[in-house]
């Protein structure tokens, strides 16, 4: 009896850590709003997700009862920012399984963490001739970084190329190694196309030339289950606003082995262990790259964001996500003159998609006003746009809290914008 | 249909973006300049002659962009068209003070005539340099400047 009392509070306890995804969509709040007197159909998500009240009441809770700074305050207040602070990088260290919480720094978002590789590890490591690869479908902030480095260093930037479809060629990807390739850069789920790269594969590929792996992961960790170590890649990074946390906070995670040998790249408060004008003695990981005071409350947000997306369980996000993902390329492709552009078989819930006779900027202003959030143009991948032909899309990137009922007014604004314009 | 949708797409508006006027290079012509959005990628290019009257005598353009950039640039040409340069700055002035709302063209004095069209972007702030993009471009153009960008 005692024995049945005790699973049957385990269960109950289970099914309260749970959320359940049907239900998920009150924990956001924004979601009720009505845009242009019509309901807000969100489906801008893949720019950045909204916040559940959770990690809302996260960001004011530490403003409003215990704003303080972190590492240095010996009073309670202090205490308890620098454990809530610590506790979030726990939290999201599980979610992406790294092996220790010195392995995740904090950043100002995926953009930052990139750069922090680019300036730290990359000036120490590139030299002139060495060969850096990252792919046609990657983001401004997977290109940028890396050709400033290539300026200035006398490098070169390989891409790997890609299918009329958006699916990476992998055997050309394993051709572009020489005893010069340093680092591959490569997305994990293109936020244009949707594309999911085979990052454990492609990472593999590089390992046994020798060559570190940095996974550009700010459009994976709201959709599929991150494992670092399984993917074996040196860099990880993402940002908290796209995993519904807040803006200005985001993570590197780095090899603790390959972190430690890394010079510092900002240099100031917090980083270091001891400071004379003759010499500095850097602190440790994860401080040492954590210059000045931090995004606190970010940090503590992105935190109660990774946990909520543990309550709600992969599984469940996953399905779905694909169930919507489904729905909504079978409703676009009915519509006369629509074409989907990222057509992977292994794809995120993104839909990127032109109109035959109307520009994506057009389609994005009658959406707002049916109030419809979509996002419109490059995406921040001209060179994927110029490898595709096309000047701009619409994206239509899906969260887990979106519904059916919101494809439909998806579906429904589009064709208006399509006999206002034929 | 919507009513700033539909005081945003007129039949005008759509006509011109459908079958723009003046669409072509203009080969030689004096001046030239290049109008970039890289907020959504439109891309102009406007040809200007001027004659010694600083008159313009002939203007062209050619590009890619939304339809109310495309509409905007189209009924531009045909409207400066024959007209003195110092007009078309005071145009330009008056147009762009009237995408961004601070010119109401029914109650305060303009000389924008069937321009008047554009103010419907008022109301939607990511589409006023849609309208004025080409604008921009013709200004630099009569400056003689090489670029212009709206962001």
């Amino acid at each position: 009896m005692a024995d049945l009392q005790e699973s049957l509070k385990a269960v109950n306890k289970d099914k309260a850590e749970r959320t359940d995804i049907e239900r998920c969509r009150e924990d956001f709040p924004i979601l009720a709003r009505k845009v242009h007197g019509k309901p807000l159909a969100f489906l801008d998500n893949a720019a950045s997700s909204q916040m559940p009240d959770v990690v809302m009441h996260a960001y004011t809770d530490y403003h409003s009862r215990y704003h303080a700074n972190v590492h240095r305050g010996v009073h309670l207040l202090s205490q308890e920012a620098t454990s809530a602070m610590e506790q979030a990088r726990e939290d999201i260290r599980e979610l992406i399984n790294a092996g220790s919480a010195k392995e995740i720094i904090f950043t100002s978002g995926a953009t930052d963490a990139i750069n922090l590789v680019m300036q730290s590890w990359g000036r120490a490591n590139i030299g002139e001739g060495d060969e850096i690869i990252i792919s046609t479908m990657e983001h401004h902030s997977n290109i940028v970084p890396w050709r400033m480095l290539c300026d200035e260093k006398g490098a070169v930037l390989k891409v790997i190329p890609i299918s009329d479809e958006g699916v990476l060629d992998l055997d050309a990807y394993a051709s572009m190694f020489s005893n010069r390739t340093k680092l591959v850069g490569i997305v994990y789920v293109s936020n244009t196309l949707g594309t999911i790269n085979p990052v454990d594969e492609m990472t593999r590929i590089a390992r046994a030339h020798d060559v570190a792996v940095l996974v550009d992961g700010a459009q994976a960790v709201s959709h599929l289950k991150v494992d670092v170590q399984q993917i074996d890649c040196d860099f990880f990074v993402t940002s908290g606003h796209k995993m519904y946390g807040p803006t200005g906070i985001g993570i590197l995670y780095g090899k603790q082995e390959l972190m430690e040998k890394m010079p510092p790249w900002r240099g100031g408060g917090d980083m270091i262990l001891s400071v004379s004008f003759d010499e500095v003695i850097y602190n440790d990981l994860p401080y040492k790259f954590e210059a000045g005071t931090p995004h606190i409350a970010g940090a503590i947000g992105m935190g109660k964001a990774a946990n909520y997306i543990k309550t709600v369980g992969y599984d469940a996000i996953h399905h779905k996500e694909q169930e919507l993902l489904m729905y909504a390329t079978e409703k676009l492709q009915a519509i006369d003159g629509l074409r989907i552009i990222g057509t992977s078989p292994e794809k995120s819930s993104v839909i990127s998609f032109v109109v035959d006779g109307i520009h994506p900027h057009d389609i994005g202003t009658v959406l707002d006003l049916e109030g419809v959030a979509v996002r419109t143009g490059h995406h921040c991948t001209q060179p994927l746009m110029e490898r595709l032909g096309i000047v701009a899309t619409t994206r239509a990137s899906m969260a887990m809290y979106n519904r059916k009922e919101e494809i439909d007014q998806l579906v429904t604004a589009l064709h208006k914008a399509t006999e206002i314009f034929r | 249909m919507d009513d700033k949708l539909s005081q945003l797409y007129q039949q005008v508006v759509l006509d011109h973006n459908k079958t723009p006027r003046n669409f072509r290079v203009l080969d030689p012509a004096d001046f030239e300049s290049l109008g970039y959005n890289p907020l959504c990628g439109d891309k102009y290019k406007v040809f200007l002659n001027i004659d010694e009257h600083n008159i313009v005598t002939d203007i062209s353009f050619i590009g890619d962009g939304c339809a109310i950039s495309k509409a905007s640039a189209s009924m531009m040409t045909t409207f400066v068209k024959g007209k003195h340069i110092d007009e078309i700055e005071k145009l330009f002035h008056q147009f762009h003070d009237m995408a961004q709302g601070k010119l109401d063209p029914e109650n305060d004095p303009n000389d924008l005539g069937r321009l008047k069209i554009f103010y419907g972007v008022r109301n939607l702030p990511a589409r006023v340099k849609c309208a004025t993009l080409c604008w921009h471009t013709l200004h630099a153009a009569i400056k003689g400047k090489e670029k212009v960008t709206t962001e």
